[in-house]
């Protein structure tokens, strides 16, 4: 049973330039300086799937995201949007929509919850006349778990998970097919957690929604993900359904990152804690970027850089382990 | 001082915020013991008066907080009500306190060597030579790569985990008897995270420090905690050795909480969620807090505030979840 691919990522490479300003540059002679961000990452998502992108802070994961709502131009490759077939045959554009890491800050204080909801409806002219859109944020607001009646309150007057429920309706009344989750439950309880990680779930299965699931939370995406990108210094280190990478983690980063994360079952694993810290994306180590933090960096990890190569459904850029 | 005597003891702490609009009650009868040497978490969600306990603890409540009742007590000295100049000398020379975000937590302006020296020679009577020694093996023993170099740097020139060593460094300047560590790993990455617990326990052991893990990651504190505290609404709910509470939880909050924390292990359809949310400090219904959202609540739960068991250990619960055959 395979969908349709609904997002195509080839090459996308995101570089920032941090340079120092000129007169500085020209005076004292400091070279151009260039964070690569995303420094070419490819893959497809297919429709009403969830693919989860991990990694720590600084490997680029949320420009990632970033890029692939649009907010933020790659420097090169191509983020597409696949057409979609309607039922009488004709294709439509997928909308995607974003979802934000932090729920205070993602929603107007000044707007009433109704009009934040209501805002995208009107902006794309969804529905003729203002009673089918208020009817419309109704009906939204029900779907994400709040009250009709919570459209005349303000953002303030709600908890953290009630205003991400917000955020979940806000993109919802795009008729959006693409959710980018961008470490949607980072801000809040995990009692909390569990609600919203539930009603996505749902909403998926109800709305045939596809997800790209930001987090640095490993046990959340392996709640949520079918497919998994384990995400190093701007680059896939390993990509693969989620099932069999965690059963069975080939690169040795995403072995130490499983190792690593403390697990409420199994506390006090005899394990042993990923030294050294992310090396700076402005000024990464030459050749395989793992290999200074690597148990099992040989000679040639430190000169060539692994591409991802392609094994039994599983995508591993490493030397030592292919 | 026996081997049996607690470290610090907290007797049925009341804190309180007095607003125009009435009186807020923050904690009600919070009452634990931390022993020398050992960690006891303390979890809760937002809200749940985990770094407020904290905060009366090291004598830091802000105005219009304030204790309203109850005793601390460190090392058979009564804390709580010392005047503020005596306090100020309990903090820092036997309370050391790591705070979440180590960016906020260091002076931007300092050094790290002058920042640690100022907090050596206030506690500590040493002259500036012996301080700088004592800074330079502080930093070492935190796991600083060649501390010499890292002493005349400032904060922005760590990374955020190097930082929090530094924060950790620092509450460990005067050799305190106690630590509160208020969330010392949420901004840090999970690989970073691992090194700082794995730090505090090893600091823990070799230096008979008793620390307070505030948190909320129930992981976090399965892998470093004694004992665990679990707090909701101000109140503690249940008290614990660490393998007891998160194994065989035994109030329904807890056991609702456990639940919800996404498995490595196996991935669920559905994950347990607890409805609805903590209710806020003006709000906090009668009886047991935890009643209108618990699945096992009776009438009695409305009317009556549950107590831990006598002895400190177990559930405040009325009808507890039944202990598995197998304990």
């Amino acid at each position: 049973m395979f969908e349709p691919i609904a997002l195509t990522v080839r090459d996308a490479v995101c570089l920032f330039d941090v340079s120092p300003p000129f007169l500085d540059r020209v005076l004292s002679g400091a070279r151009r300086r260039v964070l690569r961000a995303v420094d070419g990452v490819s893959f497809t998502v297919r429709r009403g799937r969830t693919l989860g992108v991990v990694g720590e802070s600084g490997c680029g994961k949320s420009t990632l995201a970033r890029m692939i709502v649009g907010l933020q131009p790659p420097t090169a490759g191509t983020l597409r949007l696949e057409d979609m077939p309607l039922a009488d045959g004709s294709l439509v554009r997928p909308r995607v929509q974003m979802i934000f890491q932090d729920p205070y800050a993602s929603l107007n204080p000044r707007w009433r919850v109704g009009d934040i909801v209501a805002e995208p409806i009107r902006e794309l002219k969804l529905l003729p006349g203002e009673a089918a859109v208020q009817a419309r944020v109704a009906q939204l607001l029900e779907t994400v778990g709040l009250a009709a009646a919570d459209a005349t309150r303000f953002p303030h007057a709600f908890s953290g998970g009630q205003r991400q429920r917000i955020s979940i309706a806000r993109a919802l009344a795009t008729e959006a097919d693409v959710l980018v989750c961008d470490e949607p439950t980072s801000a809040l309880d995990v009692s909390v957690q569990a609600q919203i990680l539930n009603l996505m779930r749902r909403l998926q299965a109800e709305l045939g929604l596809t997800y790209i699931l930001i987090s640095h939370n490993l046990s959340v995406v392996r709640h949520m993900a079918d497919d998994i990108a384990i995400m190093y210094l701007g680059r896939f280190v390993e990509t693969g359904p989620a099932e069999e990478v965690f059963a069975n983690p080939r690169h040795p980063y995403t072995r130490l990152l499983l190792e690593t994360i403390p697990d409420v079952q199994q506390p006090n694993r005899d394990r042993q804690p990923l030294s050294g810290e992310v090396p700076s994306p402005i000024d990464p180590p030459s050749g395989c970027p793992f290999h200074p933090r690597c148990p099992q960096a040989e000679a040639r990890c430190r000169e060539t850089r692994p591409v991802l190569e392609m094994r039994d459904g599983r995508e591993v850029a490493c030397f030592v382990v292919r | 001082m026996s081997e049996a005597a607690p470290l610090l003891s907290v007797r049925d702490l009341r804190v309180a915020f007095h607003t125009r609009r009435g009186t807020l009650v923050a904690l009600d009868g919070v009452s634990f013991d931390i022993a020398p040497g050992e960690i006891l978490g303390v979890v809760g969600e937002s809200g749940a008066g985990k770094s407020l306990t904290g905060t009366a603890v090291i004598g830091l409540l802000d105005p219009p907080g304030r204790i309203d009742g109850g005793e601390i007590w460190l090392e058979g000295r009564r804390i709580d009500t010392l005047p503020p100049a005596e306090m100020r000398r309990v903090r820092g020379r036997q309370i050391g306190a790591i705070f979440q975000d180590p960016l906020t937590s260091l002076h931007p302006l300092l050094t790290v060597g002058a920042q640690l020296e100022e907090t050596i020679r206030t506690h500590l009577p040493l002259n500036r030579a012996e301080a700088k020694a004592r800074a330079v093996a502080l930093l070492r023993e935190v796991g600083i790569p060649a501390p010499e170099t890292r002493v005349p740097q400032y904060p922005h020139q760590f990374s955020g985990g190097m930082r929090q060593r530094v924060v950790i460094a620092l509450a460990l300047a005067a050799e305190p008897k106690l630590i509160i560590a208020d969330e010392p790993t949420t901004a840090l990455d999970v690989s970073i995270q691992a090194q700082i617990t794995a730090l505090l326990r090893r600091l823990c052991r070799t230096h008979g420090t008793g620390v307070m893990l505030v948190t909320h990651d129930m992981g976090v504190i399965a892998e470093t905690a004694d004992r665990v505290a679990v707090m909701y609404a101000g109140r503690l709910v249940e008290l614990g050795a660490v393998d007891q509470v998160v194994r065989a939880p035994r109030h329904p909050y807890t056991a609702g909480l456990m639940a919800s924390i996404p498995r490595m292990g196996k991935r669920e359809d559905v994950l347990a969620q607890i409805e609805g949310s903590m209710p806020r400090l003006g709000a906090i219904p009668p009886g047991c807090a935890f009643s209108p959202r618990c699945p096992s609540a009776s009438a009695r739960c409305t009317v009556e505030v549950p107590v831990l068991p006598a002895g400190g250990a177990g559930a405040a619960c009325w009808h507890p979840v039944a202990e598995p055959a197998h304990v």
